[in-house]
């Protein structure tokens, strides 16, 4: 190995801490990457894997009882490749020894065999017998979590009759990858269950003999969906059509679709943040080493050694923390996405995950962490290079500090010597501390971006829990019925409240834009299930025209005063033009709201009720689970209280991940920009303190100017980052919002607390670390040697 | 020696630092000749501009104005790669704070020589003619002054140059070690021919010149040959 080399490991060895402080930061940034990257694409490719293996359908109608003649008309249609009809409902099961209702989505298989489109993989059993009237094939999940086995059985009310089926065997399908009950806010595999069922038998039992109620579409390639979908809301407009979706509207996949979409914002607001750090402290601590090895550069240089050659000297020192750096991040990076993707395939529900990180995104992760450390080198190396051997050889002039009017200030408030050593530094190199400041501000703004969303949460939670949705269970029936079905509710066991509503799907529009969204009618003073302003006050739609949720007045563009068109589909039709009579702020979902008596006038018809919202009496709840199994035309049943309980829990355990991992970035992005800049401190000024250490200073008092000059930088680190934190939450926010939910930006006074209390330790820890080094200096051989 | 032949020469060489106030001449309209084989002393009080001609022959600095030949190529027609090129191939430095870099050992910074040498000796070789093959694996910390620079005169043999230029070697030294590194370069001289040029301010040093030359202001003030030289161990100061 040649000399040159062997100084570069020894060096490289020598600033060991440095070097890692610096390698932490950029490993965070290149696993970040790798991780969210990774994971994106591993979500994303298992995704079309699966829905390209299974023949995920394209387009999805629903209607009722549409003749199947019509089918082939389908098939006709230009740019459809196949068509599948399935007889679909939502009915309650009674599962023994289960309390509770249990809520299905029941659909059917095809007479001639094994489904054509969204087709379900076998993972357990078999499929039902296609002749069977009393087999039924379960989704995997829900049989889990119910212990239901083939062969066991269980009862379901289909259309007013109970029947018990045998479980054959368990499925999954590329269309329930993530399963949400009607009502429900978060998937409930226990309560919230998918069915197959032979189509003969379903059939029979629903009355559908000859008809279907739902239709998936394949589309030939190359063909665009808009087309089909109008074609086929003309052709099914006499059925209860309540219109087609593309894949986008499709539930299961439009929440894979938010989450690839939270990881790819990951993927771009977090790793530019660590590696622009990595940047700053590298170029600090190449330029001090530069300036350090001044005379052996010189030396190198009067031997004989090139310019490129020094330049090349100093960039492989930079290029070795680097590599340091980006294996670490490769390790740590690709161990996280590796297990985060399986605890994402587990919580969506894939058959199987297909996680390959390419590697290209290894090479540019790589590459990206060379870059930056090359950069921050570069102007040390290239002055390095420039320096002429003679003057590297003669020592450096003292650095020049000027007498400015700052100075003057400064005497005039007769502060102390060691204090004005502090200022002096700040003012003569204010690059170096405007970037210290904005490195650790950047820690402080990811601790309040993270620590933003557990309050975002509370407040959803507070929101959609305590203040809309106040009834402990939603019943859902299959079709609107007339409002006494509200009386028989009231009559069911332990039921102390009971209030009604009727769900209308429609598209709005306003010119280009438009949005299919569930129209909730409404009676005035409704209790349980409110509509909330934004001071906390329950509001009614005004009679005659329609209350939107903000952001689905902002995705038509329209405000209070103007006017939409509603065309409603499935079991009321018409198209109205309605003004905007009410603005309301929602979290969950895109609501829109008629007054009730608006809604009979528009339709012509009674009052209706398609769901139910009851408060009941704990002590009966057991009695009243058991009489809504039996219950004819109930579709479903959603206890929210449950509801509340699981997700709290969720969020909590989610949030305790997130919240560790970016403390810990936190932290490593202080003791990175802290600690460095605390060594440089010291070197850069290790005959001054000596100087003063035997003009009688005491260890405390030299220790101060250290310290304090790191630390004074540490505390106007924090308004800076709070300001950053609060832009970086605004956009995370804004990025995370999507037609599902809405995360509201909510920024208390403990979230900047916590954030500054861990950097300002952390900064305290890593300055103190270097503290130590200052009182092990041996004086006489700091004032010896040559700078 | 005045038939021998010329390795240096200058012409009307002048250095001047512009200070931005004053200017400073370092070097004043200096010509002069230095001969193969010879070791010279340059002899002048602090500031005379001993060390600017002295980094100006040895291709570390750029002159202002006049010119420079080292044998029959022109140092200051040179530019900067030319100039790398000349101290690689040609020239060893010794200076008064040895200049060893601190992390690696004594045959290490040998080995920077030998790294990039046309025909180097081995390091074990160059450290064998200042004594030190023992003290090899010892980084520059575990060792004295006068061992430091013995390294590194090692060191600036080790390619077996033409011409060894030394900037005070014994100022940061006792006399006793002192005189230990002036017989070392006493015998590189002999024993290879290196033409020699040894810069002090110490003027018992001169004796063991063959030339010496005085400087004052910028200004070759005079030169004397020694008819007879005196060896390093009988000087003293
Ligand atoms: N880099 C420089 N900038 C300005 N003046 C310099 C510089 N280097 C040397 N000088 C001046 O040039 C003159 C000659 O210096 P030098 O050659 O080092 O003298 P010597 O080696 O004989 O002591 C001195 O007056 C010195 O102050
Ligand atoms: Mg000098």
């Amino acid at each position: 190995m040649s000399a040159l080399d062997i100084k570069l490991l020894r060096d490289f060895r020598r600033l060991w801490a440095q070097s890692l402080a610096i390698a932490l930061v950029m490993a965070a940034g290149v696993a970040v990457l790798l991780m969210s990257f990774g994971m994106s694409k591993a979500l994303d490719e298992t995704r079309d894997t699966y829905y390209e293996r299974n023949r995920f359908a394209d387009i999805f109608v629903d209607a009722r009882s549409v003749p199947k003649s019509l089918l082939a008309t389908v098939r006709g249609i230009e740019g459809v490749a196949a068509a599948e009809a399935r007889v679909t409902t939502h009915a309650t099961l009674d599962i023994e020894g289960k309390a509770q209702a249990t809520v299905a989505f029941v659909t059917s298989l095809p007479e001639g065999g094994n489904p054509l489109l969204n087709v379900p993989i076998l993972r357990l059993g078999d499929w039902p017998d296609p002749n069977a009237s009393d087999q039924v094939a379960l989704n995997e999940p829900f049989a889990i979590a119910n212990n239901l086995w083939p062969g066991d059985r269980f009862a379901i009310n289909l259309n007013g009759t109970k029947r018990t089926l045998a479980v054959t065997g368990w499925l999954l399908s590329p269309e329930f990858v993530y399963t949400i009950g009607p009502g429900s806010l978060i998937p409930d595999d226990e309560d919230y269950g998918i069915l197959w069922m032979p189509e003969r038998a379903l059939a029979a039992a629903l009355d559908r003999t000859g008809a279907f109620d739902n239709l998936a579409v394949k589309l030939r390639p190359g063909f665009s969906a808009k087309p089909v979908m109008d074609e086929l809301d003309t052709l099914l407009e006499p059925y209860g059509n309540w219109g087609a979706i593309d894949r986008s509207e499709q539930t299961s996949n439009a929440f894979i679709d938010g989450e690839i979409t939270q990881l790819q914002t990951l993927a771009y607001i977090l790793p530019p943040v660590f590696l622009g750090i990595a940047v700053f402290l590298v170029n600090m601590v190449m330029g001090r080493l530069v300036r350090l090895e001044r005379t052996e550069i010189g030396l190198l240089k009067a031997l004989g050694y090139g310019n490129m050659a020094i330049c090349v000297h100093y960039l492989l020192l930079s290029g070795l923390i680097a590599g340091a750096g980006v294996m670490l991040g490769w390790a740590v990076g690709s161990w996280l996405s590796y297990g985060l993707a399986k605890l994402y395939a587990n919580f969506f529900k894939f058959p199987y995950l297909i996680y390959n990180i390419s590697w290209n995104t290894y090479l540019i992760s790589g590459l990206l962490g060379l870059g930056a450390a090359t950069a921050g080198a570069l102007r040390a190396a290239l002055s390095a290079a420039r320096l002429s051997p003679a003057t590297a050889m003669s020592p450096p002039a003292p650095p020049h500090f000027k007498r400015s009017l700052l100075d003057r200030l400064l005497a005039a408030l007769r502060i102390s010597q060691p204090s004005m050593m502090i200022l002096r530094s700040l003012i003569r190199w204010p690059f170096r501390a405007a970037m210290s400041v904005l490195g650790m501000a950047l820690a402080v703004s990811i601790l309040v971006a993270s620590n933003f969303f557990p309050d975002a949460l509370d407040v959803i939670i507070d929101s959609a829990f305590h203040q809309s949705n106040r009834q402990h269970a939603v019943l859902f029936f299959n079709e609107a019925l007339p409002e006494s079905a509200l009386q028989d509710s009231r009559r069911l066991p332990g039921v102390l409240q009971a209030e009604g509503q009727q769900y209308l799907t429609a598209v709005l529009r306003n010119e280009h834009r438009e949005k299919r969204v569930v129209v909730e009618a409404r009676r005035p003073g409704l209790d349980l299930s409110r509509v909330v302003d934004d001071s906390g006050k329950p509001v009614d739609a005004p009679p005659g025209g329609i209350m939107l949720a903000r952001r689905l007045a902002a995705q038509l563009d329209v405000g209070v005063g103007d006017l939409v068109e509603a065309e409603f589909r499935g079991n009321r039709h018409g198209t109205f033009t309605l003004p905007v009579t009410g603005l309301v702020t929602q979290y969950f979902g895109l609501g829109a709201y008629l007054d009730q008596e608006t809604a009979d006038r528009m339709f012509q018809q009674s009052p209706q009720v398609s769901v139910v919202n009851v408060t009941i009496d704990a002590a009966q709840e057991e009695a009243f689970q058991a009489q809504l199994k039996e219950l004819p035309m109930l579709a479903g049943s959603a206890m929210l209280v449950e509801n509340r309980e699981g997700f709290q829990e969720t969020i909590s355990q989610n949030i305790l991940i997130t919240t560790t991992i970016y403390t810990v970035l936190g932290v490593l992005i202080t003791v990175g920009v802290a600690y460095n800049a605390a060594r440089i401190q010291l070197s850069e000024r290790a005959r001054e303190l000596a100087s003063l250490r035997i003009l009688g200073f005491t260890r405390g008092e030299v220790g101060y100017i250290l310290v304090g000059e790191i630390l004074l930088l540490a505390l106007i680190a924090q308004p800076v980052g709070w300001w950053i934190g609060w832009g970086v939450a605004r956009l995370m926010a804004e990025s995370f919002t999507s037609d599902l939910y809405a995360i509201p930006l909510v920024m208390k006074p403990a979230t900047f607390t916590q954030a500054s209390l861990v950097v300002l330790a952390a900064a305290a820890a890593s300055v103190l670390l270097v503290r130590r080094k200052l009182d092990q200096m041996n004086l006489v051989s700091v004032m010896k040697t040559r700078e | 020696m005045t038939d021998a032949e010329i390795v240096f020469r200058t012409r009307d060489l002048s250095k001047v630092y512009d200070t931005g106030k004053v200017k400073v001449f370092a070097l004043a309209h200096v010509d002069l000749e230095l001969f193969a084989g010879e070791l010279a002393v340059l002899l002048g009080p602090s500031g005379s501009g001993k060390s600017t001609l002295l980094n100006i022959l040895g291709g570390l600095d750029h002159a202002t104005e006049g010119r420079v030949w080292f044998r029959d190529r022109e140092l200051t027609s040179l530019n900067d790669r030319g100039l790398t090129r000349f101290r690689r191939d040609h020239v060893g430095f010794v200076f008064q704070f040895y200049n060893l870099v601190p992390s690696l050992t004594a045959r290490e910074n040998v080995q920077l020589v030998t790294d990039v040498a046309r025909n180097p000796m081995r390091p074990e070789e160059a450290l064998e003619r200042v004594g030190l093959v023992q003290r090899m694996d010892h980084f520059p910390a575990e060792m004295s002054g006068g061992e430091q620079q013995r390294v590194a005169i090692a060191r600036a043999v080790a390619k077996r140059p033409e011409v060894l230029l030394c900037d005070e070697p014994t100022g940061a030294l006792d006399s006793a070690t002192g005189i230990q590194v002036l017989d070392v370069l006493r015998q590189v001289n002999e024993e290879l021919g290196t033409s020699t040029v040894v810069i002090t301010h110490n003027a018992e040093i001169r004796k063991m010149a063959h030339r010496v030359l005085y400087f004052q202001d910028g200004k070759l003030a005079r030169f004397e040959t020694n008819d007879v030289r005196v060896a390093p161990a009988e000087i003293s100061w």
